[in-house]
């Protein structure tokens, strides 16, 4: 079977806020859980459940800067991510593009049939 | 939950008829799916494909012709696929005119197909495209994000 996306992966980041954590740690950098909860329309503790998901799927990872916790992402898995995805998708277009070809030439024998016994 | 995957849609010069044969008949299925397609398109029916030579069952869920058609796949060996151990791919057939139908195609991981209607709706509505979008989406804002700090922001 073809290579398939990665189900962790995609459960992390499916959740809608989850997406919002994400996208504002890929687009700053090293951050912490208290600068993310100050972005957003959710509580810190929701913060910090998101973090260990994004974490848990290798999107992000953390590290200790004195006594802070901050956040960076995991460009190469997100990487590998979006080649996934792009596969999959070129897969499905190629799949599209035959069927189209079956069917339209399918169609024109049809029509080209119906001429002769018409 | 793993959501909305891929969208994909083509346009074909023939009747949703025709379009219908082409993507339900398994000698046709075998030309663009798989290299072997035991399938019976009724509801329920258990199938099985082939890649090379690797494989895996299939179940068949909605046959509604000639306008939708959707199969589960990806499911572990010896398992009853349900939704949240396999994909759903879903086809959707609808006529543009009397010889032109677009074909859409969706794949769908796991728990989406749990969520409400409205909510699966409201979802899919924000991520036209699926996952290769906001996968793009996040590239580009990491390559931005980059690009400023190596410019010393």
């Amino acid at each position: 079977m073809p290579a398939r996306a990665d189900d962790e992966l995609w459960s992390a980041i499916a959740d809608p806020s989850r997406r919002q954590v994400l996208d504002l740690v890929v687009s700053n950098g090293d951050v912490s859980a208290s600068w993310l909860a100050g972005r957003v329309p959710f509580t810190r503790q929701a913060v910090s459940k998101h973090l260990v998901v994004l974490e848990r799927a290798g999107l992000i990872s953390r590290r200790k800067q004195g006594r802070e916790v901050l956040y960076q992402v995991e460009a190469d898995r997100l990487d590998q991510a979006s080649q996934a995805m792009a596969e999959l998708a070129a897969q499905w277009d190629r799949r599209l593009d035959t069927i189209k070809r079956l069917a339209e030439t399918a169609h024109a024998e049809n029509k080209k049939r119906s001429r002769h016994d018409g | 939950m793993a959501g909305l995957m891929i969208e994909r849609e083509v346009v074909i010069e023939a009747p949703a008829e025709v379009v219908w044969r082409t993507i339900t008949e398994p000698d046709q299925v075998s030309q663009w799916f798989a290299d072997r397609v035991e399938l019976v398109i009724e509801p329920g029916a258990h199938g099985y494909v082939e890649f090379g030579d690797q494989g895996g069952p299939v179940v068949v869920e909605i046959v509604d012709p000639p306008a939708r058609f959707s199969f589960r796949w990806n499911h572990p060996r010896g398992e009853e696929p349900v939704a949240g151990n396999s994909m759903l791919v879903e086809f959707r057939l609808t006529p543009e005119g009397d010889e032109r139908t677009r074909l859409r195609v969706t794949e769908t991981g796991h728990e989406l197909t749990a969520w409400p209607d409205a909510e699966k709706q409201r979802y899919a509505d924000e991520h036209q495209g699926g996952w290769a979008e906001y996968l793009d989406r996040l590239a580009t804002l990491l390559a931005n994000a980059n690009r400023d700090a190596s410019a010393g922001r």
